[in-house]
């Protein structure tokens, strides 16, 4: 017997191993951490419970029976972030460099069932040269099936991808996929095509960093939500990630003890849009002030600075931010931030999570660049997600709300649920200049008469009461009462039921 | 008494003014221009008054736009604070004429001060020790050797037209003096059109240190001790105290009844200082008298109890003095520390902006120990680009200077002040600097001592253990709080370790935290054990905590990994890891911070509205180099590091696409 379990213990031994001592020396070097290193940081102490850690691969081609290791290049498993229930992949890149394998990605689907099942995140973090080549198409059906899972669990349980070494070819759709995907800074990349080929078709000379790196698709493509600067820091930011999320989207957003007063008063709000209206200020003093502790997790923070996305929490409670930054194109909507928001606000509606828009916005960017790249219909996105969203809705309007854009960003008609302004807001069509230089076309040579035609449009509509007689604006708030106003908003909106008419699905404008 | 007096100025000294007369119950009238609308001063006063454009020659100093707001609020007195019009005779006589009273000293006296010969003519006349040299022309360079020699070595050769250093010799002996004569005269020659030289005494090892003075209209007239403000950069004040740590009242008491003599010798009445300079042997000179209430006037006020302002108003009432020399008593040491809105990591260029953040420390009174804050900005406003950096005058009082030193170092830790680039870490420097502490002042102590500008401090060894137990213990804070977070899987909750890995500023600690919570025990691997009290939870943004007795406030703000803190000057990164992720984490590579270009690319489609920089310019991290238009904004591009210009690509007007070359650097 004692034998039996001996066995037991050195076979655990042999499969911690990995791809063995020297590959995990050559790991270190590279300044990555191993597959199970990545899994201690991730969850907590203790917590993990490893799955399939004998499984192997079944590939009997270009010799390969003669060498196999327990795992077959990915730990598979579940643990707990703070004491809540995720299920982990962390693929081994010192076996086979991590390539997937027929069994590989069985291991991957496995647990992609389980967290389904159970109502629990999935994360997975990636380090793969890409597909076992000596298995061909069993790997490509390996791919395919673990996609398929990703499709099923979106919008079920929260999917985060963490790139943290190689991640190129089909092996990118993964992620892609997923909810989140963050990367590290120097030790990672994504690309289809490498530089290699991208050479041999297109003659265009290109690094992995320059076509695939944490900075290209964090500032370039928008592919990643965010960069970390090595293992250490990405792991203990996506826990503090997990932090703001629910489970599945059978829960409710977690809930945290938190000490700040939701009554808190902030006078600097009061001064906080500069009179000039030419002037920009920063949106996210106003976000930080309003936040539990200044407490913000940004999504996409280097990517479409005119949209600001990311969690906050109120009286302990996730929720979603989406916020116009006068810092960056004056806050104008255009193709990009568009996208960035309608991604997130469809996230938080996924998964219950209340959404905070708050709203400073000249209208859409013009231009031929904006018009060619389909501004109508990327635009677009960020209105159906708006509309669709049945989650609670707060909007708080601290200056500019012109034409269009008005509408879109979480309007009263949008069905917003408490949608307040300061007195500093405008709510028109467009600006007064513009307005004048249409309605009053004749008198365009008089400078004087333009003045006060401008003048007068501007004392008629550069204010909230037009809109707050209507009752567009349920309530013009003062600015230092902004967090109590909207914590009360949100916590009045607790008991919401609304849903929207069955459908197979809608069909926004992708 | 007056019912309602104007202040003419802005900011801290507005507000000053403003706090006394509210106690004496007089109205105020406060005046402003566009830039100071929603000012601090304008707040508080009673009435205000719109007198023009930003700039101040076209507002604050504009005598007809006061008069006109005198006028139009019916104020009876004007204070006239520090700078602006506070010394110039036209304006006291203006006031004279409408029969408004000035809340300052007569007219004679500003006039007869204000010029530097005949102040100085003045002084010697009335005996007050001036500087030895030689007024007239000199002729040859032996005549200078002999007048040299009469003088006494060392000696100062300096143009008449002089100014900026140009023309200026310093002389050790006779020969020093026949070459030093002969280059100033050329230098001064060709640089002023004017070769006139003339000698002085060279005072060695100088302190700048200054006597309040206080007269009525009555012929009384005393003074309330010294003020030491030796610690200067590029001759801006920046820390005063009083007394000074190297009078002994003999001194004191000769340079007192000096001050008095000249102030007596003018007619003097209100509020004055007469400032000396003062070499390692005591010996005093007299440098040149304000007539006005000079910046760091709270330092004598907190030795004396005295309210300045109040005995100004009264004086300017026709009022006694209540009391005489022999009431003056100097209790204690009083420091002021200046805030000044100056990046000190970027060579202290001016920073302005919006106070994102602006928590001074509260102010108290007790018997052993005074905080006082004398500010003219609140949080929220804006610091704009058109007045004084000064932003406030951070104050201590103890009974005596180390607790004075350690009360101001406390004070310094826990003012927040955010959104703007500031000298607190610099003045938590200065506070800790060993030559500070021992009172071994000269004038030049910032540039002997901080020759290379700021860096930020380097905590000592036992201070940063200190920290790291801090750290240990709001990290336990932190994750305890984590792990009671909703949707936790039922008996399998996350068991919060003890054990702690702290790493900042290079090193690393290991520490067990027992009995985590308000009353905490952090102990170290070589078994020294801190008992941390915290007073701290998630989101403040000020920690306090007592370890031993001691009390320490940390500015804290959540980081990855751990805390940003800021302590004694100090700006921190501090990781707090679980053993395991420490070990991890020292596998990490060491990353190179990341190369910045050498160009200024547009961050967006726009119009250049202006370029600040011409080509050859050295500019500082942080200036402004040019500002881009864009929907209708405009924002300013600044460096981002310490650069030369070597070509600027764009001019104002031309339209720009993301990412188009600016401007070129070396």
């Amino acid at each position: 017997m004692k034998d039996i379990l001996a066995e037991l213990e050195n076979r655990r031994a042999q499969a911690r191993l990995g791809g063995g001592k020297k590959r995990i020396e050559a790991q270190h070097a590279k300044g990555k951490l191993t597959a199970r290193e990545r899994i201690e940081l991730l969850l907590d102490e203790g917590s993990f419970e490893e799955f399939d850690t004998f499984v192997a691969h079944r590939c009997t081609d270009f010799g390969m029976t003669e060498t196999t290791y327990s795992g077959d290049g990915v730990v598979t498993g579940w643990g707990t972030v703070n004491g809540r229930q995720v299920y982990v992949f962390s693929q081994d890149f010192t076996v086979f460099g991590g390539s997937l394998s027929e069994t590989h990605a069985q291991k991957i689907c496995k647990i992609m069932d389980m967290a389904m099942r159970n109502g629990a995140p999935v994360i997975g973090l990636n380090d793969s040269g890409g597909a076992r080549i000596q298995e061909g198409v069993a790997s490509l059906a390996g791919y395919a099936d673990v996609f398929q899972r990703n499709i099923m669990a979106s919008g079920v349980v929260p999917q985060i991808s963490v790139i943290m070494g190689p991640c190129a070819g089909g092996a990118v759709y993964s992620p892609a996929m997923t909810d989140f995907i963050f990367m590290v800074r120097d030790t990672s990349y994504m690309f289809v095509t490498g530089p290699d080929v991208v050479k041999t078709v297109t003659n265009e000379i290109v690094t992995a960093e320059e076509l695939g790196g944490a900075k290209t698709h964090t500032t370039k493509s928008s592919v990643a939500d965010g960069a970390f600067e090595n293992d250490v820091e990405a792991l203990a930011e996506i826990r503090r990630l997990v932090d703001f999320l629910p489970l599945s989207n059978r829960e409710k957003p977690p809930v945290r003890p938190f000490f700040d007063d939701p009554a808190r008063v902030e006078d600097s709000l009061d001064s906080l849009v500069p009179e000039n209206p030419n002037m920009p200020y920063d949106m996210k003093e106003l976000i930080l002030k309003v936040a539990d502790e200044g407490d913000f997790y940004e999504i996409q923070r280097d990517y479409a600075g005119n949209i600001i996305t990311g969690f906050i929490r109120l009286e302990g409670e996730t929720v979603g931010v989406v916020a116009n930054q006068p810092m960056v194109l004056a806050g104008c909507l255009d193709i990009d931030s568009s996208r960035k928001a309608a991604r997130f606000v469809r996230f938080c509606d996924c998964f219950s999570i209340p959404i905070l828009t708050f709203v400073d916005v000249p209208g859409f960017l013009p231009g031929t660049g904006q018009e060619y790249g389909g501004v109508i219909k990327h635009g677009a996105k960020l209105l159906f997600a708006y509309g669709e969203a049945t989650v609670p809705k707060v909007t708080v309007i601290t200056r500019k709300a012109y034409g269009g854009a008005y509408d879109v960003m979480a309007s009263k008609h949008l069905r917003g649920d408490i949608n307040y302004a300061w007195p500093t807001a405008e709510i028109a069509v467009m600006g007064a200049k513009g307005a004048v230089e249409i309605l009053y076309r004749s008198e365009l040579g008089d400078p004087e008469k333009i003045a006060q035609r401008t003048k007068d449009y501007e004392d008629r509509f550069a204010n909230p009461f037009v809109a707050a007689e209507k009752g567009f604006i349920d309530e013009v708030i003062m600015p230092h009462s902004t967090r109590r106003r909207v914590a009360r908003a949100f916590a009045a909106l607790r008991g919401k039921e609304l849903e929207n008419p069955w459908k197979k699905h809608d069909n926004i404008p992708l | 008494m007056f019912d309602k007096i104007l202040i003419a100025n802005r900011g801290e000294i507005a507000c000053r003014v403003i706090k006394t007369a509210r106690k004496m119950g007089i109205r105020t009238v406060a005046v402003y221009s566009d830039a100071d609308k929603d000012a601090l001063h304008v707040r508080m006063a009673d009435e205000a008054v719109h007198i023009g454009p930003p700039q101040a020659n076209q507002s604050y100093i504009v005598i007809d736009k006061i008069m006109a707001a005198i006028k139009a609020t019916g104020a009876q007195a004007v204070h006239p604070g520090y700078g602006f019009l506070s010394e110039r005779a036209e304006f006291a006589q203006a006031l004279a004429a409408a029969g408004v009273e000035f809340i300052g000293p007569p007219v004679g006296a500003i006039e007869a001060m204000g010029d530097k010969i005949t102040s100085k003519k003045l002084a010697a006349e009335a005996g007050v020790s001036t500087v030895p040299g030689y007024m007239g022309l000199i002729g040859d360079a032996d005549e200078a050797v002999k007048i040299s020699r009469e003088i006494g070595y060392p000696v100062m050769i300096k143009a008449s037209a002089g100014g900026g250093g140009k023309g200026m010799r310093i002389a050790w002996n006779d020969q020093e003096v026949v070459e030093g004569f002969q280059s100033s005269k050329n230098e001064a020659a060709s640089s002023f059109g004017d070769d006139r030289i003339f000698i002085e005494k060279f005072v060695t090892s100088p302190r700048h240190i200054e006597i309040q003075v206080l007269g009525d209209k009555h012929g009384n007239c005393l003074y309330l001790g010294e003020r030491e403000c030796s610690i200067q950069r590029r001759n801006q004040k920046v820390i005063e105290e009083a007394p000074s740590p190297f009078l002994d009242p003999e001194t004191r008491k000769a340079m007192g009844e000096q001050a008095v003599a000249l102030a007596k010798a003018v007619d003097y009445c209100s509020a004055g200082t007469v400032e000396f300079i003062v070499d390692g042997e005591k010996n005093f000179y007299f440098l040149e008298m304000n007539t006005r209430l000079q910046v760091e006037h709270p330092v004598t006020e907190l030795i004396t109890r005295i309210d300045l302002v109040e005995q100004m108003i009264r004086v300017a009432a026709g009022e006694k003095l209540a009391f005489g020399q022999e009431d003056i008593d100097l209790d204690g040491w009083a420091i002021e520390s200046r805030l000044y809105a100056e990046d000190p990591y970027r060579n202290f260029l001016p920073s302005i902006g919006r106070l994102t953040r602006y928590r001074p420390p509260e102010e108290h009174s007790h018997l052993t120990s005074v905080v006082r804050n004398d500010t003219g900005v609140y949080e929220g406003g804006e610091i704009s680009m058109y007045y004084d950096p000064m932003i406030a005058k951070l104050c201590t009082w103890a009974p005596d200077r180390e607790r004075a030193i350690e009360a101001m170092r406390d004070a310094v830790d826990a003012f927040e002040v955010e959104g703007i680039g500031h000298n607190l870490p610099f003045l938590s420097a200065v506070m800790d600097h060993p030559r500070f502490i021992e009172g071994r002042l000269t004038t030049a102590f910032i540039a002997d001592e901080f020759p290379d500008g700021f860096s930020g401090v380097t905590l000592p060894g036992s201070t940063l253990r200190r920290v790291a137990a801090v750290a240990a213990a709001m990290k336990l804070i932190v994750e305890r709080r984590a792990a009671r977070i909703s949707g936790t899987m039922s008996n399998h909750e996350r068991a919060v370790g003890t054990r702690w890995v702290v790493s900042a500023q290079g090193e690393e600690f290991d520490v067990a935290i027992e009995n985590g919570g308000e009353e905490a025990t952090v102990r170290f691997a070589d078994d020294e054990g801190l008992g941390v009290r915290l007073d701290w939870t998630p989101g403040d943004t000020v920690a306090r905590a007592n370890i031993g007795g001691d009390a320490m406030a940390l500015k804290v703000e959540l980081r990855t990994e751990g805390f940003r803190i800021r302590y004694r000057g100090s700006d921190l990164d501090v990781k707090v890891r679980t053993p395991r992720a420490a070990e991890l984490a020292r596998l990490m590579p060491e990353k190179l911070p990341p190369d910045t270009s050498k160009m200024l690319l547009c961050p967006m489609p726009g119009v250049v509205v202006k370029i600040n920089v011409a080509e050859g310019d050295e500019v500082q991290d942080g200036q402004a180099l040019c500002t881009v238009e864009a929907m209708k904004m405009e924002n300013v591009l600044r460096a981002e590091r310490k650069a030369k210009v070597s070509k600027i690509n764009a001019k104002p007007g031309q339209s720009l696409a993301v990412d188009e070359v600016i401007m070129e650097f070396e």
